[in-house]
């Protein structure tokens, strides 16, 4: 497959743009400010307007101006709505960014005769024809789109890096920020400002409502990933840069939109970290949760067949089958496939039957169990039929030395029922 | 004239179509907005787009059944995704709006491009979708538009009390035994099939607007949830029915090749308009009501203030009733002299106190009142002093602030509990009686 240099700049542009948003979208995201981001690319439309009705031309000067001007606007109106007349914060957004929206789609109606503005342009960009509005820099044609999405993103980037600090503080403690003499409104108007000023300047390239995914997309994926700011921010600009390049090469491969299917790309590269994602994602979880659901199901079993044994006042003597322990233990998926993982480890033997070393792990549990019961019988004014059902569930995570401790503190050896609480395993 | 009294069949038609959506979107709405997820019904109108192609692509046939089926199916779709993040990852609510908004419109952009690449030919009206065509409504429209929004208005009549509980109180809900996670997701479905019978009349952004706007603009009149889901339907009802009436009436726009002004902006800002008119006049949530009852209390405090300047002066003098100037009470306490000199105005137009020569002297009513303000600070500092141990020198500014608000019965209180434990001094620079000498 042969790349042609008109394709090189158009995946140049979808990649300046993407990391330009991405990376000044993560503070939205850790901010929770992502639907402001969506409330600023909508209500840009009437500062639009209003720049072409004044300066009657479609220069970038006027655009970036009225766009950040409406853009300070939505965030100085919905916060006003949030102080003054009490409304909840979404509320309010949703309040001032469809006002704005409906305003600008009048005012552009109204000087529709006069100025040419596609709405569909506005919706979905025209990242496919930048490579044929270019400008001449240092004696290269380089598409217009590109030069004004490299100078945002460098500065998105400077900024990000001289005021990480104030960034930072504001973002994850604004009070202690306050405390600390950072003014909190300069940072957090000086962040849209520069939302809303890349808003515009991505538009041309993606629309107006791709932007919004650009902008949050890829920093909710990074914060999938990591807990560090610092390696959030580079991991943004990678998946930012991932999502454009793919998006590209499938927008091709199915002859479709190219701002679209980078969307789509950036939601999939998301969708991909919530399931698989190594510490928060949702695959992991379901996976630590299954074996500690495991882990408590055997034990289940191991403590059953000891307290068969003692019932029995032998060793070594047969247990129930595995369907009747299943019902007795009201597990009756997790605990079939328990035994059989027992019989795996060597712990519980045909029968079955408690082995030397199922017996060591059992005795810890049931010691667990009974020192518990004792505990919440001592300092707890529990009846004596309330204690049973705690201690069943803490039994498993009370290790030898909790164990020792609380021995230490009962000094019994009879748990409340009577039963006689065993002595600690020391073969193993 | 014909359109002026709606007896142009089109305009009626219309009209009632976009009142009936109002109506369905402000009562739904009120419960989205309670419940905090005002902005669900935006990121439902976008990702319902996929749906409304996927289903031309699919059946590759132009009907408004079929794509609006198309629609709810991914709006279900993005409500439940949304669910799903909320509930077991660490995305928070704005972001997941915002990436479920996103990817999925984008999906749409890329479902259409790929429908007009068909030798079929192009998916006309998508532009409807997006923006909204009220105008070119017809009677199956607005049939459907009835269906749904009669279909939505029973079933909330019918689990109003079910609503009510999962937006104000879901914990305690989940407490009672409600399936709270399943009301939620139903009053989300509610608004799902809201929103997408409403996207060719008015347009995805524009069907937000409708589905928040009445309900804030509803909250400002009341505080009960029947009152306000009544109002917010009407005010819905009420501003859907003037924009798209405004739309057909107004002239078009000078030298316009367009055929008039677009209706869904003209119905955003319809409400948008009783939303500023709320937001301002509302008797008891109002800014101006607040405004006004902000400016009574300041003057309250200031004319409490100067009754006691005026008091303390007299005091500090041994002599209760003299006449005290203006620069001794500037030196009194910090504070300007337009500050003083409004608050004089209003205590002589209020017969508190009287001039007299270029002092100021206290009436009879001024002497009563100035007592127990000066009672209540002193009594106030005392209790500071006596019971929270603060230095005597910190008390006198806090004091300062609460003064104003203690009433009768604290003021009984605080003489009791220090008379109990006798620090209320008996006599001397003390307390001055109510409406005496001290």
């Amino acid at each position: 497959m042969t790349i042609y240099a008109h394709e090189w700049w158009v995946i140049a542009t979808a990649v300046a743009c993407c990391v330009a948003c991405g990376v000044i979208g993560c503070f939205l995201v850790l901010r929770r400010l992502s639907m402001l981001g969506d409330a600023i690319a909508h209500a840009v439309l009437p500062g639009l307007a209003v720049a072409f009705m004044v300066s009657g031309s479609r220069a970038v000067g006027p655009m970036l101006l009225g766009a950040a001007g409406a853009g300070l606007l939505t965030v100085g109106l919905s916060s006003v709505l949030q102080k003054r007349a009490r409304i909840a914060e979404d509320a309010a957004i949703g309040v001032v960014f469809t006002g704005m929206f409906a305003t600008g789609v009048l005012m552009i109606t109204w000087v529709a005769s006069t100025i040419d503005l596609d709405p569909g342009c506005v919706l979905y960009g025209l990242l496919e024809f930048v490579a044929f509005d270019t400008v001449v820099v240092g004696g290269l044609e380089v598409p217009r789109a590109l030069v004004a999405l490299l100078v945002v993103a460098g500065v998105n980037i400077a900024v990000v890096a001289v005021f990480l600090k104030e960034l930072r503080i504001v973002a994850f403690d604004p009070a202690l920020a306050a405390t600390m003499g950072i003014s909190v409104g300069v940072v957090h108007y000086g962040l849209m400002g520069l939302v809303a000023a890349t808003t515009v300047v991505s538009f041309e390239a993606v629309g107006s409502i791709l932007v919004v995914t650009m902008l949050v997309a890829p920093g909710a994926t990074a914060h999938l990933l990591t807990d560090r700011l610092g390696r959030m921010l580079w991991l943004t600009g990678v998946i930012a840069a991932a999502s454009a390049v793919l998006g590209y090469f499938a927008a091709v491969w199915l002859n479709t939109s190219i701002a679209g299917m980078i969307s789509v790309v950036a939601g999939g590269l998301f969708a991909a970290a919530v399931f698989l994602a190594p510490r928060h994602g949702y695959l992991g979880k379901v996976v630590v949760r299954g074996l500690l659901s495991m882990r408590i199901a055997r034990e289940d079993v191991l403590a059953f067949l000891y307290r068969w044994e003692e019932r029995a006042g032998q060793q070594g003597v047969r247990g129930p089958g595995a369907w009747q322990i299943a019902a007795a233990l009201e597990q009756p998926v997790l605990t079939p496939v328990a035994i059989w993982w027992l019989g795996r480890l060597g712990w519980v033997g045909p029968g079955p039957v408690l082995t030397e070393a199922g017996r060591a792990t059992a005795v810890g549990v049931v010691r667990s169990h009974r020192l518990w019961e004792s505990y919440l019988a001592k300092h707890l004014p529990l009846a004596g039929d309330h204690l049973h059902a705690p201690s069943h569930r803490v039994e498993h995570f009370i290790g030898p030395g909790m164990r020792e401790e609380l021995a230490g503190e009962l000094g019994a050896g009879r748990d409340p029922h009577g039963r006689e609480i065993p002595g600690e395993d020391r073969s193993g | 004239m014909r359109l002026l009294t709606l007896q142009d069949e089109n305009t009626r038609l219309v009209v009632l179509g976009s009142a009936l959506l109002g109506l369905s979107a402000g009562v739904v709405g009120s419960f989205a907005v309670l419940r905090r997820r005002a902005l669900v019904g935006d990121a439902v109108a976008h990702a319902a787009l996929p749906g409304v192609c996927a289903a031309w692509l699919v059946f590759g046939e132009r009907s408004l059944p079929l794509f609006l089926a198309g629609g709810l199916l991914f709006g279900l779709l993005a409500v439940v995704c949304l669910a799903f993040l909320r509930a077991q990852t660490r995305i928070k609510d704005d972001a997941a709006m915002a990436v479920v908004l996103g990817s999925f419109f984008g999906l749409g952009i890329v479902l259409s491009r790929v429908a007009q690449n068909r030798p079929s030919g192009a998916l006309a009206g998508l532009d409807g979708f997006l923006f909204g065509k009220a105008a070119s409504m017809v009677r199956q429209d607005v049939e459907m538009i009835a269906l749904v929004s009669g279909a939505s208005l029973v079933l909330v009549a019918v689990l109003f009390k079910e609503f009510q509980l999962v937006c104000f109180d879901r914990a305690f809900g989940g407490a009672q035994g409600w399936p709270v996670g399943w009301l939620d997701l139903g009053l989300m479905s509610v608004l799902v099939c809201c929103t997408v019978v409403g996207l060719p009349a008015v347009g995805v952004v524009l069907m937000a607007a409708l589905l928040v706007i009445p309900a804030v603009t509803a909250r400002f009149w009341t505080d009960r949830l029947g009152v306000m889901v009544v109002l917010a339907g009407v005010i819905g009802a009420v501003a859907s029915a003037t924009g798209a009436g405004l739309s057909a009436v107004l002239p078009p726009p000078p030298g316009s090749l367009s055929r008039g002004w677009p209706t869904g902006p003209m119905i955003v800002l319809s409400a948008t308009a009783a939303f500023g008119v709320s937001m301002l006049a509302a008797p008891r949530r109002g800014i101006v009501a607040e405004w006004l009852r902000r400016r009574a209390l300041v003057r309250r405090i200031a004319q409490q203030h100067l009754l006691r300047g005026v008091f303390e002066c007299q005091e500090a003098g041994r002599d209760l009733g003299r006449a005290v100037s203006e620069r001794e009470l500037l030196s009194a306490r910090s504070w300007g002299e337009g500050e003083l000199a409004a608050a004089v105005r209003v205590a002589v137009g209020r017969d508190l106190v009287t001039r007299e020569g270029d002092g100021l002297k206290l009436t009879p009513t001024g002497v009563e009142e100035a007592s127990r303000v000066v009672r209540a600070h002193r009594l106030w500092a005392l209790y500071l002093v006596d019971q929270a141990g603060i230095a005597s020198d910190h008390v006198d500014r806090d004091a300062d602030e609460i003064e104003h608000v203690l009433d009768a019965a604290v003021i009984r209180g605080l003489e009791e509990r220090l008379l109990a434990t006798g620090k209320l001094p008996a006599s001397g620079r003390g307390l001055p009686v109510v409406g005496g000498e001290a």
